[in-house]
């Protein structure tokens, strides 16, 4: 612990906090609101999760920087779902830190308090509820207040209707809006799992291989969604498919083993020896 | 029997004391018997014997030993030509069998059989009273044997406990020092009131000789607890064992389960009265012949229960759980109608009761003993099952991934039936022990679904080795708890314990961590 | 924009055909049978007897019970096998009333109940204090079960506890409660828990009455339970609930925390399910421990998946068809019940997983469909 405390106390938020008032420049801190004024949105610093004895993840560190569109990939079992697992909560890192933003410990938190922070996910299996209506699932996943109190007394005003129709113009789902969500293809069912994302006005979204099980067609048209939501919002992409992957363009990272082996353009990554070695094998 | 009494009838006993033996008052009566247990003569024994198995008689003044139309004289042991008509038996009362009772194991003490002499020792350490104190100290003096000394010496510093010089009793009160009897506790706890005991010396070594005996007492009752708690484990352990692979394994929740425990104890049942008409002289083995039937038995009525029901559930864990339960309430009615209501007997074989003594106090019972080595002769097996046979690896593959396992030739469906019988069958084998320690009805089986879950809970689904510590460790603590706070407070406490243990440690003691949990 | 009142949109979610439905159940209930109970002589054919009030009295508390349960089973997926516990809570927490207004008329003419006479109790345990009170005593139905219920699904929902976990765990719950009310030491009767009522609030207990009037007050109940779950079923409330139960992580990912919503319905269930047992107690003029034993809870959810759970017509459906099943074959063939009752639980399961309600919706869609 000792010997890294120094690295890592730049990180932390509430060493910082006591030494706010006097550095020159420095502005105060509010713990659990979201400050990117260091241009970086997420933080993972030396991560390390062990399911018994294997490494998942392996002293993994990696930034991502506000409205940035990441790409990651790597073989089965180099940790990209145990990575999104630890921002989002659903998995407790045994070691290093994990911060959204500059304040934001994602390590304390449960999973509703991240999605409220502002981190949306996608799974690799689309999760939406099935016995639900489309509209039903956008309202749901709604930015609103969702405690269970205000939930009991909620309506579904015009306000509400008129959000949820503009996000399922932007999925192209408008014309199903009453179907039953189980009813839809697989494909419409990643974009409607999408749109629940969007609704959320997350400001960092992480999906895992998105665009699986679409076609073509939809596979470009969800390139071209990302890509317009860049900027606005962060997004980090697991893909294996290399195609979308060049399209979106962004920078990407190769994690193999629970750790970075490389990180560039697509192209560099691509000339990677390292990288070469671990997707061809010898 | 004659020999017993006349064999030993040689050498002459005063007269007068064995006539007073027929005495009308049961005073005088008390005190021929005492005068005679003072003689320590084999002789006395045998006539106070005869007195005590009502063959003493009296005729003309003479008091007689008949038996089988044969008399002899209790004084001198000479046999009589004829019985005299006049006979009248000597009636005794229970005072006087409770004095002679004392006096027999008096006499006893100089038996040469080993045995005997431990066994009148051990009697008399029970309600020795300062009139044995000279016959003790005889024995005492006489006696060679380091294990029936130690039970004489306790014998007669409690019977001398009460005499008159401090320094007897005082050396009395240093030897119950080395008792591990709770009665010898309560007498030396009243010797340290000054109201009992005048003597400040006697009093102060009483609260030593407490103090011993307390600390022993405590071993011995925390050796006792820590054995019944293992017994409680063993038969969590036992019911449990099935649960490990139907549930544990398959992810198949049995209602059931404590039915099949029942089925199995049923067989026991019906092994024992098949050997009772056919094979009377084999009786004492009906329970190992009930092993296999138990199994089978139990194991059949799960295939069935898989085949018909289970089987179209897979994957459907509350709907499975409703269903097993129908299954079990039919099951339970099944055998009121077959069997009756109410509970039947079922009895240890003769090679399973009594019980062993471990040290003072601690009395093992043979059936609870047997029943823990079951236990792990099942878990071996269960683990032999699992992990060193085909159907074993058969059954692990099509629960890791029954499709792969498809794929590859596995018979999916048959080693669905397969283990699930063998699940029920190792309940048939858990219902063989329960026959041996409880009660057999309809309703046993219920008892046990709520245990035997927490157990596989507590030790982590699917790991054998968390189901035999958390089966254990839940046995030892339910019993320690019962100590000092009652069973039904016990079963509440644990309940509540496994509550808060599964906020820490959602996957059991031994858990499989991974991604593969959550989903 | 004009909000719509609450108490409106309350009622509104109640839809027309709704409300026709309760309208001819109250006419029935509250109307029609106690007049031809009351007005009526005894020998009349259309006389409606006080074994048939009683009777159906306390499957309307068994109705209330069922829709508690579905609430909970329905449309949270979570199963319970523990609700006997809190039905039995209330009805020993009004027993608790009863018990004293029995007053000086027990066998021993004493002011304490007639067991603690025999215990040789002296005085009421603590926990008796204020039991001479309705009022009291009502504010204990609604606050002990509930309280139970939302400390233990405080912890067990914290610790994410679900599935057969949860349902073997309420299992155990009431399990232990059973053994604790068996104790006489516990000072609820043991064994033989509470009876030989004579009067609530001063009027005799076994006048047609009074037989009449907690019947009315049983439908009454379960009619306002059914308009309750109707508004929470249909509120955003009840749409997070049925999204919890379809895709749990999902919803925590779009920010709900599911620990709230479930403790919610989870206590409010508990409640009703205590208040079912406040009306049933004077009913059938006993409470005892084996109303907590794990059988008793697991049959309110056979109730529940014969009407079709995730609707809340099915659950009182259920609860009419067993119990009328049960009252029928316990007189006709006690060899039997336990037989039919397992085959009910293997056949629903296997056949009829949407119940009478499912079949009879999937019987209309077809003739439509033709």
């Amino acid at each position: 612990m000792s010997t890294t405390s120094t690295a890592l106390d730049a990180l932390n938020p509430l060493k910082k906090k006591e030494s706010a008032g006097d550095g020159a420049g420095s502005h105060i801190l509010v713990p659990g609101k979201l400050d990117i004024s260091h241009k970086v949105i997420l933080y993972l610093d030396s991560i390390t999760v062990s399911f018994d004895g294997f490494k998942a993840l392996n002293n993994l560190s990696m930034e991502i920087d506000a409205g940035e569109l990441r790409c990651i990939i790597g073989p089965n079992g180099a940790g990209k779902t145990t990575m999104m697992d630890v921002i989002t909560g659903k998995t407790r890192p045994d070691e290093g830190r994990c911060f959204f933003g500059q304040t934001i410990d994602l390590t304390r938190m449960t999973e509703p308090e991240i999605a409220h922070a502002g981190i949306g996910r996608k799974f690799q299996k689309p999760t939406i509820f099935e016995a639900h209506t489309v509209f039903d699932n956008l309202e749901l996943a709604l930015k609103t207040d969702k405690s269970a109190w205000h939930s009991l007394f909620a309506t579904v005003n015009d306000e509400v209707r008129d959000r949820v129709s503009d996000t399922l113009r932007t999925i192209r789902l408008d014309t199903e809006a009453g179907r039953p969500a189980g009813l839809l293809s697989h494909g419409q069912k990643q974009w409607l799992e999408i749109g629940m994302l969007l609704i959320q006005e997350p400001k960092l979204l992480l999906l895992d291989e998105p665009v699986a099980g679409m076609t073509d067609d939809e596979t470009a048209r969800t390139g071209e969604l990302f890509k317009s939501l860049a900027g606005k919002h962060s997004l980090v992409v697991v893909e294996h498919d290399m195609a979308f992957i060049e399209q979106l363009g962004g920078k990407v990272t190769v994690l193999h083993e629970g750790s970075v082996l490389a990180e560039g353009d697509l192209a560099t990554v691509q000339n990677d020896e390292r990288v070469i070695e671990v997707y061809l094998g010898r | 029997m004659i020999l017993m009494y006349a064999g030993v009838i040689n050498a002459a006993l005063d007269a007068s004391v064995v006539s007073r033996l027929a005495a009308e008052e049961s005073e005088d009566k008390i005190t021929a018997i005492k005068q005679l247990g003072q003689t320590a003569d084999p002789a006395a024994l045998a006539v106070l014997k005869a007195l005590n198995d009502d063959v003493l008689y009296v005729a003309g003044g003479r008091v007689l030993v008949i038996i089988d139309d044969k008399a002899t004289d209790a004084a001198t042991g000479a046999v009589l030509a004829a019985v005299p008509d006049d006979a009248e038996g000597i009636s005794i009362n229970n005072r006087i069998r409770a004095t002679l009772a004392n006096v027999i194991a008096g006499l006893r003490l100089f038996d040469a059989d080993r045995t005997v002499r431990l066994a009148a020792a051990v009697e008399l350490q029970g309600n020795a009273d300062p009139d044995a104190a000279p016959l003790l100290s005889r024995a005492l003096e006489k006696e060679s044997d380091p294990g029936v000394k130690a039970v004489l010496s306790l014998a007669y510093a409690q019977a001398t406990l009460g005499a008159n010089d401090p320094a007897v009793r005082l050396a009395a009160v240093k030897m119950l020092a080395e008792s591990s009897d709770p009665r010898h506790r309560s007498l030396l706890l009243s010797l340290t009131d000054a109201a009992n005991e005048p003597d400040g010396k006697v009093r102060a070594q009483a609260e030593l000789s407490l103090r011993a005996i307390n600390s022993r007492l405590q071993l011995s009752n925390m050796v006792g607890q820590v054995f019944t708690g293992l017994s409680l484990g063993s038969i969590l352990l036992l019911a449990a064992l099935g649960l490990a692979i139907t549930y544990g394994v398959m992810g198949v929740i049995n209602m059931a389960h404590g039915e099949l425990l029942m089925v199995g104890a049923y067989a026991t049942y019906g092994m024992q009265s098949i050997f009772r008409s056919k094979f009377p002289e084999l009786i004492d083995w009906y329970v190992v012949a009930a092993i296999p039937v138990a199994f089978c038995a139990a194991a059949l009525v799960g295939m069935i229960m898989e085949r018909t029901v289970i089987r179209w559930l897979y994957g459907r864990v509350l709907e499975t759980l409703l269903a097993t339960w129908g299954l079990s309430l039919i099951l339970i009615q099944a055998a009121r109608v077959l069997f009756g209501a109410q509970n039947v007997e079922v009895s240890n074989p003769t090679w399973m009761s009594g019980g062993f003594e471990l040290m003072a106090n601690v009395q093992l019972p043979l059936n609870r003993v047997v029943i823990i080595g079951f236990s792990f002769f099942v878990l071996a097996l269960v683990w032999v099952l699992m992990n060193k046979t085909r159907l074993g690896m058969f059954v692990r593959a099509v629960t890791q991934n029954r499709t792969m396992a498809g794929c590859v030739g596995v018979p999916t469906t048959r080693i669905d039936t397969l283990a699930f019988g063998l699940g029920a069958g190792i309940a048939g084998l858990g219902g063989v022990a329960l026959s041996q320690i409880s009660n057999v009805g309809p309703d046993m089986g219920q008892g046990y679904i709520v245990d035997s879950f927490m157990v596989v809970v507590l030790g982590g689904v699917g790991q054998l080795a968390g189901a035999v510590w958390a089966a254990l460790g839940l046995g030892i603590a339910i019993k320690f708890i019962e100590g000092w706070a009652g069973a039904v407070i016990a079963k509440i406490l644990v309940l509540v314990f496994i509550i808060i243990f599964i906020q820490k440690r959602p996957q059991g003691l031994f858990a499989l961590k991974g991604r593969f949990v959550d989903n | 924009m004009i909000r719509t009142p609450f108490i409106v949109r309350f009622f509104s979610a109640t839809s027309r055909r709704g409300w026709i439905g309760l309208g001819f159940f109250s006419l029935i209930t509250l109307v029609l049978m106690p007049l031809l109970h009351l007005a009526l002589p005894e020998g009349s054919t259309f006389h409606v007897s006080g074994y048939v009030i009683t009777l159906i009295g306390k499957i309307l508390c068994y109705a209330i019970v069922a829709v508690a349960m579905d609430l909970i089973w329905g449309y949270a997926g979570i199963l319970s096998l523990g609700h006997g516990v809190f039905f039995a809570l209330g009805g020993y927490a009004f027993g608790m009333y009863l018990m004293r207004q029995i007053g000086r008329d027990g066998s021993y003419k004493s002011d304490l109940p007639d067991f603690m006479v025999f215990l040789d109790w002296k005085e009421l345990p603590w926990y008796w204090a204020g039991s001479d009170s309705m009022f009291w005593s009502i504010v204990l139905v609604l606050v002990v079960p509930a309280l139970l219920a939302f400390i233990f699904g405080f912890f067990a929902f914290r610790s994410r506890i679900k599935g057969v976990y949860f349902s073997i765990i309420t299992q155990a719950m009431t399990y232990a409660f059973m053994l604790l009310f068996f104790r006489n030491e516990t000072g609820f009767g043991g064994n033989n828990g509470f009876t030989d009522f004579k009067r609530i609030l001063g009027y005799g207990i076994t006048t047609p009455e009074m037989r009449v009037t907690l019947f009315a007050l049983s439908a009454l109940t379960l009619m306002a339970v059914l308009v309750l779950g109707r508004y929470l079923v249909t509120s955003k409330f009840g749409r997070v609930l049925t999204a919890i139960r379809d895709a749990e992580t999902r919803v925590m990912f779009i920010g709900y925390n599911p620990l709230w919503y479930k403790l919610f319905i989870w206590t409010l269930s508990a409640m009703l399910c205590a208040i079912a047992g406040v009306l049933y107690v004077p009913q059938v003029g006993i409470i005892n421990p084996s109303e907590m034993s794990p059988a008793n809870s697991i049959e309110i959810a056979i109730w529940v998946a014969v009407g079709g759970r995730g609707t809340l017509i099915g659950p009182v459906l259920g609860a009419f068809i067993v119990n009328l099943a049960k009252s029928y074959f316990t007189v006709a063939f006690p060899e039997y019940w336990l037989f039919f009752l397992g085959a009910l639980f293997i056949g629903v399961t296997l056949w009829l997983p949407r119940g009478v309600v499912g079949l009879w919706r999937t019987m209309t869609e077809k003739r439509i469909a033709r």
